[in-house]
């Protein structure tokens, strides 16, 4: 079939509330240590409060980590560092002749910064250091990211609220599916901010103790921050370069739930679409799917309509399903990025994520998630990310017979 | 790859209303910016709808449906939308009450529509819309990006319709920020006079478009877009080899260009360099300009689609637009957009009717 040419992912990188890397990462998975912790990096009336997941390196350490001469918005270092880990995971040599890209996803860009300069402003016009706004734009914290890891011949940016970094993914896998790119660096990130802490507030679905994502009594989510990129690359690329596949990415699909502008409709009629479309093309049943990394923020909403939408399409024949959100806490534009990450590592390391915290199933749905990390077999990822504005993506990361 | 034009939407700074033609007198802003004719929105919007829309989801959705009404499709099969910087006001209002409420008692709705795809998302909840939907904010390249996607799905499937938008607002924080950088003029002298009063600094836009765009030509195509293409470059000489391999790749000699229409934007160092790479590349291709109409913003570029989409429809290029004449019908218009020197897009448009020699 025409545009079904095989996507691979070479390689992967991750930075969260759970370990800077990849590794830290996959250990805190393995012994169960969440991130959720009171904030502390911003000068918020939330501080020493509410509970997040905050990556634990402060702007300067993030700048060093990330060889920078000076800080730059705390979302670019953030993406730079995970980017620049998959790129080193993929093998891929940093001269190659291949046409690369870079399609970033992140859904506050550079807001760490510009929250600082707008009370000066608003105090006076004139006032506020121009430096704090001039990388704003989400595009700008792409344009960074690109620069340094010689990117910058062609990226993208992708805004489309908590499901950023799915779509990424799947513009990447399409982008070279066509031809036009034959590597694609493809994930999001995100920082903290008062701008985004304060708007879960206000919309009162923050839970002030750490998460309970898909329990009965499950109050709210915890916001966290971090990024996650995968390199895809063609099968050409990985042929000639002989890079080891991690995974292939199978199936995707975006739709929209057309419901509501921050609610998803009670049947989750976006999300099922997006899971049933993305078996479709992944030429799967339900049933062969090994795991799913679900959305499962903690609110009411999300999880009773996902919750609905996995029972009715996998019925008796529910695979293992967790969210890690309880782990990172929801990282927003970066969330489908590290999760993409996570579901890449249940293939390589043949296991399953516990659904920390998880005490009693939602009675509608009656889903009792994964509770211990599990070593199994490990065929098929399915990884759900759902945002404002009915946006709806699911992907499938498979092993392939390559995949070592 | 190609996409016909199908259907058109546009609110913009001039009486683009009917969206068929660019009217014989143009509006002229006395100041460094140039604000959006808004139409009566109760034509496409209840009054319900309307209350909870900012301006630039209105002026978003408004085009969006002109678009639709434009191709006679009820419900496209995806919606894909470019905004560099999106919903501002919202976004400005809600870091105010941030700061004037210190973070207490604070109001959701601006925070909910802040999000770039908000503009996207009430497209697909006004029309029931649950294919494909899509957000690209990436700067000046933010509507480019959302023509490749559609470029590609209409590769995968040319019997789709897809309703593809380039949006962005200007708010007075937004202004009062960027005239800071010293990006626009101090003294305008009217805003249709800009590129006769060589100066540093442009002025400053804002404007909605969205296109129906198929695969398939229909009864009634506009014009058709053929490739797309970005690149980053603050050097004329880079400038012009990514144009002429742009072409190249496109198999397309400079001189079958029959129009550039150029994003010149009256800033003097900068349309110099634009001038250069016109004077070695395209000696015989019309020229025209379109930013004293529109302004200087990340998806201006959306303005010059539609112009030019209406020059190949009617064969005619508005007076006010022509800065060169070659006098030779048109058949391929090459949309050359500049934003700040640094980021360059290409659009290449082809008419899809005959012409005559």
């Amino acid at each position: 079939m025409k545009w079904s040419a095989p996507v691979h992912v070479a390689g992967s990188g991750i930075i969260s509330s759970i370990g800077n890397t990849y590794d830290e990462c996959l250990q805190a998975l393995r012994e169960s240590k969440h991130g959720i912790r009171a904030l502390t990096s911003l000068a918020s009336v939330h501080k020493q409060k509410l509970p997040v997941g905050e990556v634990n390196l402060t702007h300067a350490e993030l700048a060093a980590r990330a060889e920078l001469k000076k800080p730059v918005t705390r979302t670019a270092m953030l993406g730079l560092l995970a980017a620049r880990e998959a790129l080193k995971n993929s093998g891929l040599k940093e001269n190659s002749r291949w046409r690369k890209g870079l399609v970033s996803s992140t859904t506050v860009g550079g807001m760490d910064r510009s929250e600082i300069f707008f009370p000066a402003y608003l105090n006076d016009s004139s006032s506020g250091n121009l430096a704090d706004v001039i990388h704003h734009g989400c595009g700008a914290t792409t344009d960074i990211i690109a620069q340094h890891l010689g990117l910058d011949d062609f990226n993208a940016t992708i805004n489309t609220a908590c499901s950023s970094s799915a779509n990424a993914i799947i513009y990447g896998a399409r982008l070279i599916r066509h031809g036009l790119l034959d590597v694609v660096v493809a994930g999001g990130t995100d920082a903290l901010t008062k701008f985004t802490i304060n708007g879960f507030k206000s919309l009162m679905i923050l839970d002030d103790e750490p998460c309970r994502p898909f329990d009965a009594a499950r109050k709210g989510l915890n916001l966290g921050e971090g990024a996650g990129y995968v390199v895809l690359v063609s099968d050409k690329v990985l042929n000639e370069e002989g890079l080891q596949p991690k995974a292939l990415v199978s199936g995707f699909a975006n739709t929209n739930d057309a419901y509501h502008q921050t609610a998803s409709s009670p049947e989750g009629r976006g999300s099922y679409e997006a899971m049933e479309k993305t078996l479709a093309m992944a030429n799967l049943k339900p049933e062969q799917i090994s795991y799913i990394n679900l959305h499962g923020t903690g609110t009411a909403n999300n999880d009773l309509s996902e919750g609905t939408a996995v029972k009715r399409l996998f019925a008796d024949k529910l695979p293992p399903v967790s969210s890690t959100k309880a782990f990172t806490g929801h990282t927003l534009g970066a969330s489908g990025g590290i999760e993409a990450v996570f579901s890449i590592m249940a293939i390589t390391h043949q296991c399953v994520f516990p659904n920390l915290r998880f005490q009693s199933p939602i009675p509608e749905i009656n889903i009792h998630p994964q509770q211990h990390f599990e070593e199994r077999t490990i065929q098929h990822v399915m990884s759900n990310s759902f945002g404002f504005g009915g946006s709806c993506s699911s992907i499938i990361f498979s092993k392939t017979p390559l995949t070592r | 790859m190609k996409a016909f034009i199908r259907g058109i939407g546009i609110v913009s700074p001039q009486h683009t209303g009917n969206g068929k033609r660019l009217p014989d007198a143009p509006v002229d802003y006395a100041n460094n910016f140039l604000t959006c004719i808004e139409p009566d929105y109760s034509q496409w919007l209840n009054p319900q709808q309307l209350r909870r829309m900012s301006r630039v989801v209105k002026m978003g959705t408004s085009s969006a449906l002109m678009a639709l009404a434009d191709a006679s499709v009820e419900k496209p099969d995806a919606v894909i939308t470019g905004t560099g910087y999106g919903c501002l006001e919202d976004t400005g209002t809600f870091l105010t009450k941030i700061s004037e409420l210190n973070e207490e008692a604070l109001n959701p709705t601006p925070f909910m529509q802040s999000t770039h795809n908000t503009i996207g998302s009430q497209v697909a909840l006004l029309l029931q819309c649950r294919g494909y939907n899509q957000t690209f904010a990436h700067g000046a390249f933010s509507f480019e990006q959302a023509l490749l996607d559609t470029l590609m799905l209409l590769e995968e499937n040319p019997d789709q319709h897809i309703l593809t938008g380039g949006i962005d607002e200007r708010t007075q924080a937004s202004h009062a920020i960027q005239s800071r950088f010293n990006k626009y003029r101090n003294n305008s002298p009217g805003t249709l006079s800009l590129f006769n009063t060589p100066a540093k600094g442009t002025v400053a836009g804002e404007g909605a478009a969205y296109f129906v765009l198929s695969g398939a030509p229909g009864n009634h195509a506009k014009a058709m877009i053929n490739a797309v293409q970005t690149f980053s470059t603050a050097f004329a000489d880079v400038a012009e080899t990514r144009i002429r391999e742009f072409l190249q790749h496109n198999n397309i000699n400079p001189d079958d260009v029959d129009v550039i229409l150029t994003g010149k934007s009256g800033d003097m160092e900068g349309d110099n360099q634009i001038e250069a790479t016109l004077a070695s590349v395209f000696q015989n291709s019309s020229v025209g300009v379109f930013k004293h109409l529109c302004g200087e913003y990340c998806s201006a570029s959306s303005f010059a689609l539609w112009l030019g989409a209406m020059m190949l429809e009617r064969q005619e290029i508005p007076e006010i637009v022509l800065q060169k004449n070659v006098h030779r019908p048109m058949r391929t218009i090459l949309i050359y957009n500049v934003y700040f020197r640094n980021h360059h897009a290409l659009i290449l448009l082809r008419s899809c009717h005959p012409t005559k020699n």
